[in-house]
């Protein structure tokens, strides 16, 4: 279904729309707040997008450094052509080790690439532990949202969930009670998997290190008690040296939830003794969108949701409304590139209002490129074409001033003497709104007579 | 000084009060103001749907209409931000360039051309700003909430000028309305619902007219406020600045 199709039925509880508005407003707020609170914070998104530009023009360079070092640092690394690719290289390793269950935490990646139901359908076990994500887990949903996945779900939904699968109480709404649960079954899980794998928020190629930045620090129970710790990465992730840490923690947490900085951002150099340490660099695409100029920038983007939070448009349509694992603004400019006729709609869920654009810490110019996805969109022949034809009848009226003249006012005389024509249920205009009242000349008639 | 008023389609059509206002004000000011009469559109419409290339005929009509005045002034500010960023012609390049530079939204024009200081308006009402997205962060005709910069507003700036006008504050100062030209049928219930909580928050801080310097984002707020039988009017800022009852 088309996001504008998934959009009514998300507001056919208004009330819940209110709540869900309201509650990532709140988030905005809170980032606000922190932003605010830094002098230089503009600078430091300056310097976060120079960065970051950097990286995509040297790209190649990065990786190979970032690969070099890793290996000497004991690491192994594999790369990635496509998400069929590393599927199959995360359940090679699985399966070298014998492993059926695996636990898993901060991984938008592994979304991108479906990884849990191929592994289910080979017969491995994925437990997501960070609560957010084990909640829409349980539910058999996709997370709605990249840093606040179950952001989509009230107290009493969890609660619910929770007592079906977790055997709670009927009822118990109490967050205290239901985080307590969610700890015993997760405790379970951590201490009986062999192999744990995570994200990576950023991967220093100086180094060969990469940073997970978790608040429950889940990638560090399950990175420290697996034997094998295997880490995902998109391939944009790199930045060249640890010293550019400093601008993007600064900015990420701020940006996401509006903390001066998420309570873990560990470190992973070198596996401990006894232990098996994979890299999987992953593509998916992303050479092909760094091939495209106007949307090369999208690769900047460091995941932390802020543009999410702040559209109008998210706040009232719901992650899911977006059908991609990345929702949002900064998902519509990502999923054409994954597949233009799918997400064909994606760039059009947008008024252009262009504040996505002012809250992104990398500076991705995210509102023009929705503008540049249409243009490209049409011209790839995904156009409806009812409106294909509406479009080129505009064009003809609005390129010849007499025909304009004459329509205008055949149009407003239709809209005055038969205003049945206009106000139906045929018009999605009038089915929320009263049409503009027609006046009886135009500015260019008025002006004609009085000037 | 010769200034050529640009009038967008639909505010010709459907609001010609707002082009009045326009072109009285500017002439209050002083300024010597001409309406070429074969202007239509600023291809806009077809551009955000997708269809830029399609636009060559509307550009080239602008051209010839607009390309020898010294200034350009248009009472809305997404048709300003459309000419400055998407006006091209393959044949009249140069002329295309000068216009992108020479328009001007009403606002910005008596604000950072005329510099006016004082203004013979009244308007004994309290009011509710609504910011359009495309003249505030596309035109930066006031400073956006999200950014960590000092505030200004030129929208501000003029109706302070204004005998008897209480502007309040709004919840959210500067939330879109969610009109987003053909994105107001295409994404018809979340332009509905956007457009009903701006209005919520004008209602709730006792606005009794609602301004703005884009008559789009008015026409979609005054189509539900009828709808609600609200007593609350959707006003052009123009009609305001040019009032004196």
């Amino acid at each position: 279904m088309k996001h504008s199709e998934l959009s009514v039925t998300f507001n056919k509880d208004e009330d819940r729309v209110d709540w869900h508005d309201q509650t990532l407003w709140w988030v905005r707020q809170k980032r606000d707040k922190a932003a605010f609170q830094l002098p230089e914070w503009e600078l430091l998104r300056e310097t976060a997008s120079q960065i970051k530009h950097n990286v995509l023009g040297n790209l190649h360079d990065y990786l190979v450094q970032f690969e070099a070092n890793a290996l000497k640092n004991g690491i192994t690394v594999h790369w990635a052509a496509d998400a069929d690719e590393h599927n199959r290289i995360v359940h090679n390793i699985l399966s070298k080790h014998g492993v059926q269950k695996m636990v898993k935490s901060k991984s938008m990646l592994t979304e991108e690439c479906h990884l849990n139901d191929y592994l289910a359908e080979n017969g491995i076990e994925v437990i997501d532990t960070d609560l957010g994500e084990r909640i829409v887990q349980l539910r058999e949903e996709p997370p709605s949202h990249i840093v606040l996945p179950a952001i989509h779900l009230k107290k009493e939904d969890v609660g619910e969930t929770f007592h079906v699968h977790l055997g709670t109480e009927k009822g118990n709404k109490d967050p205290v009670y239901l985080t307590a649960a969610a700890r015993e079954h997760l405790r379970e899980k951590f201490l009986t998997r062999k192999a744990a794998l995570t994200g990576v928020n950023f991967a220093i190629a100086e180094t060969g290190e990469f940073v997970v930045c978790t608040n429950e620090g889940n990638a560090d129970m399950g990175a420290h008690l697996a034997d094998v710790h295997i880490a995902c990465m998109g391939f944009e992730k790199i930045i060249p040296k640890r010293e550019h840490l400093g601008v993007f923690l600064r900015l990420l947490a701020r940006s996401a939830t509006g903390q001066p900085i998420t309570t873990y951002s560990s470190h992973f150099k070198k596996p401990r003794e006894g232990q098996e340490m994979h890299i999987v660099i992953v593509d998916n695409g992303r050479s092909t969108q760094l091939g495209r100029e106007d949307f090369r920038n999208s690769l900047k983007c460091i995941r932390c949701g802020a543009c999410m939070n702040t559209c109008p448009v998210y706040r009232r349509s719901g992650g899911h409304s977006y059908h991609n694992a990345v929702a949002g603004p900064i998902g519509s400019i990502l999923a054409p590139n994954l597949d233009m006729s799918k997400n064909a709609d994606l760039p059009f869920a947008s008024t252009l209002c262009g504040s996505c654009t002012n809250v992104c810490p990398v500076k991705i110019d995210i509102h023009d490129q929705l503008y540049k996805w249409r243009q490209v969109l049409v011209k790839e022949g995904h156009a409806d074409p009812v409106k294909k034809l509406g479009m080129q009848a505009m064009t003809f009226t609005l390129s010849h001033p007499k025909v304009y003249q004459n329509g205008g006012k055949i149009g407003r005389w239709f809209m005055k003497n038969t205003p049945f024509l206009v106000n139906n249920s045929l018009n999605p205009w009038y089915k929320q709104r009263d049409m503009p009242e027609p006046p009886k000349e135009s500015f260019r008639e008025w002006y004609l007579k009085n000037r | 000084m010769k200034v050529g008023l640009f009038i967008p389609c639909y505010v010709d059509q459907f609001y010609p009060q707002v082009g009045i206002a326009s072109l009285q004000l500017l002439e209050k000011l002083g300024v010597e103001v001409g309406f070429p009469l074969n202007q239509t559109c600023c291809g806009q419409p077809m551009a955000n749907s997708g269809f830029e290339h399609l636009t060559g005929g509307c550009n080239e009509n602008f051209i010839d209409n607009f390309a020898g005045f010294d200034y350009i002034v248009c009472p809305s500010g997404s048709c300003t931000l459309h000419i400055k960023e998407h006006l091209h012609s393959e044949q009249y390049e140069t002329q295309a360039g000068q216009i992108r530079k020479k328009v001007y939204e009403l606002v910005e024009f008596i604000t950072d051309v005329l510099k006016i200081e004082s203004l013979p308006a009244r308007f004994p009402h309290k009011v509710g700003v609504h910011q359009s997205c495309h003249g505030q962060r596309g035109l930066k005709l006031s400073q956006m909430s999200e950014l960590n910069a000092p505030g200004f507003s030129k929208p501000g700036y003029l109706l302070n000028m204004v005998e008897g006008l209480e502007l309040i504050e709004l919840d959210r100062k500067d939330e879109c309305c969610g009109f987003g030209g053909t994105f107001c049928v295409a994404e018809e219930a979340i332009s509905v619902k956007m457009g009903k909580d701006r209005i919520t928050d004008h209602t709730k801080n006792g606005a009794e007219y609602i301004t703005g310097g884009d008559m789009s984002c008015l026409m979609h707020l005054e189509g539900i406020l009828k709808r609600q039988n609200s007593k609350i009017k959707a006003v052009h800022i123009a009609e305001i600045l040019n009032s004196t009852n």
